[in-house]
């Protein structure tokens, strides 16, 4: 057992226990940790956004000898005055923290709207429609080095059966009865295991942040074992 | 109180106590399981290993604190196999968050278990930009534009490593390791499919589900969550023996993580055990 001497070891010790504690009932260290996670994350965005952003990539292509003491090696390139548009559509949409003047930031933010609607249209279409559809694409009889894949084969056909059987539970234009009816119920066993698998997953995720932590907890903090 | 009423009514504190015991007893006893590289993994790992020397791999670390448990092994044996492919190494994210802990990876991996590899020659930490997928879909036609200088401040242009790049196509690898949106998808979406870019990922398990159907066409590969980056360091391993002897938590966490499911698969039985008992005992209530 080698306990830590890292003051900041201890708080991070000290907020997750604070935390966990919350599994038991709510209480003062818990809401502690909470509010003090929620005001560190703000100044971070906020520091963030400033010096990865807002300067490297608006001050100093406006106004590059205005970056001359922070970011020396920008200082140096021409303007490019044309960053003049966003610095403006920017500005307007801060006009929101104002009462009378918060309807001017429904401009840029209607560019915005329009711009990533114009982006994710083609992108979407093109990635999770038409490139979907073509993955559904596969042969039922795989043939692998000349011969019959098994496998292959299988893993095709559940493909295929559950994307066809899915898409019928979801067409309501037509009575769910008889060989369709069937087809609807097997979509249902398909969304049912996805479901399962997908909780499965949700299960797995959670036990390996419970894991980091205890590693934390009994290898940083502790030194019970070895990370 | 007969013993299905217990059981039935049982705290959810006890069962969170359970939780913990299934995981720190295993943790504690060192219990470790053997992994081996499925294909949607070992695909990943083929991929860096036919690299041939110096070519070019992004990785986008796309994550938080509240993931690293599950992605900084990804990255970790990631950043392994590159170095010992003599790959150079662009790192950058649409996080926030990852660029930190983009920093705390260059100091404890890059830095420390590759001290001859030159900063700005083999490696550059290009930091975090806005801008989500609207970066990449920027960054697909000119790096440059939106990276004017890399993490430190220092001028793009006079880093020799990014004086072949122009663009995303001149990667030959983009590896997107995150837990959210913007993420993998996103990489897929704006990157890997309109610029045929081979995308490679690796996601928390939550987001694995989601990401499968994109595997094999329009994904090289996946490490979905823990037993991912189980599987990619066992592979790891297996090339490389000297990193049996390092850390490697992907596989010391499946030992707990296995416990873990059995004791929750046990609670999971037996509170259909319950409900049943109790639906048949209605049943005959109603009838008595």
């Amino acid at each position: 057992m080698h306990i830590s001497a890292n003051i900041m070891v201890w708080f991070g010790a000290f907020l997750t226990l604070s935390i966990l504690s919350f599994l038991y009932k709510d209480n003062v260290f818990y809401k502690f940790a909470e509010h003090l996670f929620v005001g560190v994350s703000a100044a971070y965005w906020m520091v963030i956004g400033i010096w990865g952003t807002l300067f490297p990539n608006l001050i100093a292509k406006i106004y590059p000898g205005g970056v001359r003491f922070v970011l020396p090696s920008l200082a140096d390139r021409p303007p490019e005055y044309y960053y003049i548009i966003p610095a403006i559509l920017g500005i307007l949409l801060l006009m929101r923290l104002s009462r009378k003047l918060g309807w001017i930031s429904r401009w840029p933010l209607a560019f915005i709207v329009g711009t990533t609607a114009g982006f994710n249209l083609v992108r979407y279409l093109r990635s999770d429609f038409i490139g979907q559809v073509r993955n559904t694409l596969i042969p039922l009889i795989v043939i692998k080095d000349g011969s019959f894949n098994f496998i292959g084969s299988f893993s095709n056909t559940v493909i295929i059966v559950g994307v066809l059987c899915g898409l019928i539970y979801f067409f309501f234009s037509k009575e769910h009865k008889g060989a369709f009816g069937v087809a609807s119920r097997i979509g249902i066993w398909i969304l049912m295991i996805t479901f399962g698998a997908g909780f499965g997953y949700t299960v797995m995720a959670r036990i390996s942040l419970l894991v980091g932590r205890m590693q934390f907890l009994m290898g940083d903090w502790l030194g019970i074992i070895n990370r | 109180m007969s013993f299905f009423d217990a059981i039935k009514n049982i705290d959810r504190r006890i069962i969170f106590l359970f939780i913990a015991l299934s995981v720190i007893i295993p943790l504690l006893a060192r219990i470790e399981f053997t992994e081996r590289a499925g294909p949607i993994v070992k695909n990943i790992f083929d991929k860096v290993e036919s690299l041939p020397a110096g070519s070019r791999v992004l990785l986008s670390l796309d994550y938080g604190p509240s993931t690293v448990p599950e992605i900084q092994p990804m990255v970790n044996a990631l950043v392994r196999h590159c170095n010992e492919k003599q790959l150079k190494i662009y790192f950058m994210c649409l996080w926030a968050t990852g660029q930190n802990l983009t920093t705390i990876t260059i100091d404890s991996v890059q830095a420390k278990e590759f001290p001859e590899k030159v900063y700005g020659v083999d490696y550059v930490n290009l930091g975090y930009k806005a801008g989500n997928e609207g970066l990449i879909n920027v960054i697909i036609t000119d790096m440059k534009k939106m990276y004017t200088t890399d993490v430190h401040g220092t001028d793009i242009n006079k880093l020799e490593i990014m004086k072949p790049v122009r663009n995303l196509t001149s990667f030959d690898l983009i590896v997107g390791l995150g837990g959210g949106t913007p993420g993998i998808k996103e990489w897929i979406l704006f990157a890997g499919d309109p610029g045929g870019i081979p995308v490679a990922g690796g996601c928390t398990a939550v987001q694995a589900p989601l990401l499968y159907p994109y595997w094999p066409n329009q994904l090289l590969g996946l490490m979905g969550g823990i037993k991912g980056a189980a599987e990619y360091e066992s592979e790891l391993i297996k090339h490389y023996p000297k990193y049996k002897s390092q850390s490697h938590p992907g596989i010391n966490m499946m030992g707990p993580q296995a416990i873990a499911h059995i004791v929750i698969m046990v609670f999971i039985i037996i509170g259909n055990i319950t409900f049943f008992i109790e639906r048949s005992r209605e049943k005959k209530g109603k009838l008595g």
